[in-house]
């Protein structure tokens, strides 16, 4: 690789609210923008071939994989990470709070990019099936809990959103 | 106790669910180089000149390292454990004259960034001379080692009565020829390892997402030519493992050995990429069987002559394949068997233990047996199995099997397995079942049910050890030599110590996986954590609580028999208003001691050994649907029945259960390493090694059956493992019930849609 290819850039980045800016070279990946530089190593890298799923972030609210995305594509974009989830008291968002009352987590390691997929998934989907999420969830591999405490995890949060809408 | 049985939720989650997290590659220490591996590209090679000019000079790179440069590491990893039949050969951390499978690690590039790193490997120039590779289980195949004829690793024959007088003696004899592919655990975190030497203490540290710290602190102090104390291993928090992260790989040596090298931390990631060509796979045999049985169904002789590929090292012995033959009667009676296997080498990735190890064949065969008895008998499936099941009142149940581990025979020390087959029928509504089944099938539509039973060997020794700790501030503290990598244990240890000290289980912080923890530990694997690991726990919890009332009366002036426990504390019963706490009965224990008559500390360390292993038991019930075009299997229903003793954490089991359930999916229907007739890997990336996802795995109905094991103190049984055993039988049956008596028999896994379009029987003409 030569010099001039290797340029670096200049980016600016929202990350969970907060705007950031770092220098990174043209091939550096998003994922280890994140993780490197910044810190967050919420995001986690299980293939670096965007099979898994488990660096998914919200790159201007679409579900994304980071593995897949280069730091300089991300320059003045909005990402949201795992580690913007939960309240800024620490209060769980709901979706993890029905990860933990569901066991629908185990080592952990795919849990962050399965939450930003179903977070982003039931921000839409207000009433969906067990198909439909299962459907959703069909990009994210898991290999400890064989998926269905994280389908169940799902639908109640689904179930208490549209509960939630209907008593108020 | 309170604790022990709860559905108590994770303590582990708040942290994991919002990122907070530990894993090794989250670990980056100042001044930290990054490390890569140049790995073999042929199955077998000669290695005549590694040249590393060019790669030393690229920007960024600090050290290249290949075999000549390894010293006194440069040399073979211990195996473990012996075998007197074992012609046992391991690798070094790199690879000396010749390569023997693609992924063999040949060099490691190491420099400041992980993208210097990458580059610069790509400027290696190695010299390799290709060479005819053995790429099957046949005899004449090139050899894996020079000195070893036939490639033989090892040859075992293990046997209870006289099998050829029972098969001589059977009404009716029958033969089934079986094979098993290759898979691999695939955590979705790699494997991966940070080391950092201080050479002013004399001190590695090494974070290593691994199984077994203690084994790697022994082999890196082996290698490396250091004390046992000199040497830290910490696994962090663990993403997965399954098996891939049982054994001491090379790596786990190579990367501390470049940063004491060096004097400076470095970090290795495996990328999946390598994930699937240098972590360890299993379950390649290929099976002979040969059954006598009677017109009733019954099991009168077996014999099984199996060959086993361990690929082309044997890191861990001959423990898969004697795994495989010593379970091979599982829960049934059988006066005559003889399992014979040999294992041989390829220049294939080496094989150790999977989840299930070596087990799931076993499940195969004798599962496969029993459907084939009851198609030939024409006594249903479910009813040939209760028929041979040993029964409740026959506990223990000698198998007359050597075990695994020639420590004496496979006895089966507790359970109800008629029982638990009968409650999984229950669930699944079996009969209903087979005749809806019966009557789509009258329809033109392949929809079949399986059923299939197992034991699980479990909660294997030697050992395990706990040390529990109040601290001064009142902190309770429990390490653990288990390792833990999605079981839970942080939470389940933590509600067997809580029972034991008589607090809540947030009162007390695991911690697993630290050699600086506790100084032996043995890891975990062979679904033993919770097993080995919990009883060491209740051991030296029970120690400190009585080690505080002994305090307790001393600090109160009362009679031990008066103290009256409210959480961390005690009071006086005849004086409520006097009390003590944990923290300031652990502040007593840290002055003198000698006039109480204790030693200092409010602690203890202690091991639990178990005398044997202990058998878990189950059933399952599938009920699947094929589709004759594309030949996909649809799992409509399933069903658990499952006794694992007494249960610590109902919901962990439950998980544990499901995800089991869907590794054997994977398994059965989706995973497979294929190998081309050059060794290389055809299914070397996700894209083309299948993973199973949500919309492959069913939604699971479990019921528990408790029957508490007798050979330890809490009664526990092992879980990890045990769903994945019978997931390739239950679906063999169900599919080939799918099928119809106009479809094929099932005898090879995985069943994948192009092996599976061959069996498809004839299309319904309408």
């Amino acid at each position: 690789m030569t010099a001039p290819a290797m340029a670096s850039h200049d980016v600016a980045v929202l990350v969970n609210g907060t705007e950031r800016r770092a220098r990174v070279i043209p091939r550096m990946l998003l994922a280890d923008l994140l993780r490197e530089e910044w810190g967050l190593t919420g995001t986690h890298l299980g293939c670096e071939h965007g099979a898994c799923g488990t660096c998914t972030v919200l790159l201007d609210g679409e579900p994304t994989r980071s593995c897949l995305v280069f730091a300089v594509q991300a320059d003045g974009c909005r990402v949201d990470t795992v580690e913007g989830l939960a309240g800024n008291g620490g209060e769980l968002h709901p979706l993890q709070a029905a990860f933990r009352a569901r066991h629908a987590l185990q080592c952990g390691f795919c849990t962050p990019g399965i939450l930003m997929t179903l977070a982003a998934f039931l921000d839409r989907h207000r009433s969906p099936s067990e198909t439909e999420v299962r459907e959703a969830l069909s990009g994210n591999l898991c290999r400890c809990t064989g998926y269905q405490h994280i389908v169940q995890a799902a639908l109640d949060v689904a179930a208490a959103t549209r509960e939630g809408r209907a008593s108020t | 106790m309170k604790f022990v049985g709860d559905r108590h939720l994770r303590k582990e989650d708040p942290r994991l669910l919002t990122g907070r997290g530990r894993y090794v590659a989250d670990i980056a220490r100042p001044g930290m180089l990054h490390a890569v591996l140049l790995r073999s590209p042929h199955a077998h090679a000669r290695i005549h000149r590694v040249d590393a000019t060019r790669a030393r000079a690229h920007p960024g790179v600090v050290d290249v390292v290949t075999f000549a440069d390894l010293g006194g590491a440069g040399r073979p990893l211990p195996i473990v454990p012996p075998h007197p039949s074992l012609r046992g050969r391991n690798f070094a951390p790199l690879a000396g004259d010749r390569a023997r499978y693609v992924g063999e690690p040949v060099a490691a590039v190491v420099a400041e960034s992980r993208y210097a790193a990458e580059d610069a490997r790509e400027l290696l120039r190695v010299e390799y001379e290709p060479v005819p590779s053995a790429q099957t289980l046949a005899r004449g195949a090139p050899a894996v080692h020079d000195d070893i004829a036939d490639n033989l690793a090892g040859r075992v024959v293990l046997a209870c009565g006289d099998v050829d007088a029972a098969l001589r003696a059977a009404p009716r004899v029958a033969t089934l020829h079986l094979r098993v592919g290759r898979g691999g655990g695939q955590p979705m975190e790699t494997r991966g390892l940070v080391a950092e030497w201080d050479p002013a203490l004399g001190q590695l540290t090494v974070w290593a997402s691994s199984q077994v710290p203690h084994q790697i602190r022994q082999f890196v102090a082996e290698l490396l030519d250091l004390a046992p104390h000199q040497i830290r291993v910490i696994a962090p928090d663990v993403g997965g493992a399954f098996g891939a992260k049982l054994i001491v790989y090379p790596e786990d040596v190579l990367i501390p050995f470049l940063a004491r090298r060096l004097a400076r931390p470095v970090r290795w990631i495996e990328d999946r990429l390598e994930h699937m060509v240098a972590a360890t796979q299993e379950r390649e045999q290929e099976h002979e069987v040969t059954v006598g049985f009677d017109d009733a169904g019954r099991l009168l002789a077996l014999r099984d002559r199996f060959l086993h590929d361990t690929g082309a090292y044997t890191p861990r012995g001959l423990v898969v394949p004697l795994l495989t033959a010593s379970m091979l009667t599982g829960p049934y009676r059988i006066a005559a068997v003889e399992a014979s296997v040999e294992s041989r080498y390829t220049h294939r990735v080496p094989v150790t233990p999977y989840r299930g190890a070596g087990q799931p064949q076993a499940v195969f065969v004798i599962e496969r047996v029993l459907d084939l008895v009851a198609r030939e008998t024409g006594i249903d499936r479910a009813r040939v199995r209760l028929a041979n099941l040993v029964r409740a009142e026959e506990m223990p149940w000698d198998t007359g099997m050597p075990n695994y581990r020639g420590s004496g025979h496979v006895v089966l020390d507790s359970g109800d397995l008629p029982s638990v087959l009968r409650r999984a029928l229950d669930r699944a509504g079996y009969d209903a079942l087979v005749a809806e089944a019966g009557a789509a099938r009258a329809q033109g539509r392949l929809r079949g049910v399986g059923v299939a039973c197992y034991v699980e060997l479990t909660g294997v020794g030697p050992f395990e050890s706990a040390r529990v700790r109040v601290d001064a501030a009142g902190r309770i503290t429990a390490w653990s030599g288990v390792t833990t990598q999605g079981q839970s244990l942080e939470t389940t240890l933590a509600q067997v110590a809580a029972d034991e000290l008589g607090v809540t289980p947030d009162d007390v912080t695991v911690i697993a996986g630290d050699t600086g923890g506790v100084e032996h530990g043995t890891g975990s694997f062979a679904s033993r954590a919770a097993v080995v690991g919990g009883n060491a726990i209740a051991l030296a919890a029970r120690d400190v609580r009585e080690k505080a009332r002994r305090l307790a009366a001393a600090a109160l002036g009362c009679a031990e028999t008066d103290l009256e426990q409210a959480g961390a504390a005690f009071a006086d019963r005849g004086r409520p208003e006097r009390r003590v706490t944990f923290a300031e009965l652990a502040h007593l224990a840290g002055a003198a001691t000698a006039g109480l008559g204790v030693e200092p500390g409010l602690e203890s360390t202690r091991v639990f050994q178990p005398q044997d292993m202990t058998y878990a038991s189950g059933a399952h019930v599938a009920l699947v649907e094929v589709d004759p075009l594309s030949a996909r299997v649809r799992i409509l229903g399933y069903w658990i029945c499952h006794d694992s003793g007494r249960l610590i954490n109902p919901l962990v089991v439950e998980g544990q259960l499901q995800g089991a359930v869907a590794l054997g999916i994977g398994s059965a229907l989706l995973e497979e390493i294929v190998y081309d007739d050059a060794g290389q890997v055809l299914a070397g990336s996700y894209v083309d090694y299948l993973l199973p996802t949500a919309t492959d795995v069913p939604t699971m109905v479990i019921d528990h059956l408790e029957t508490p094991s007798p050979l330890n103190p809490l009664g526990l049984k092992g879980v990890g493992e045990s769903g994945t055993l019978p997931v390739c039988a239950v679906l063999a049956s169900a599919i080939e019930d799918a099928l119809g008596p106009g479809g094929g028999r099932v005898s090879r896994m995985p069943l994948g849609p192009a092996r599976l379009l061959d069996l498809l029987p004839p299309p319904v003409v309408k």
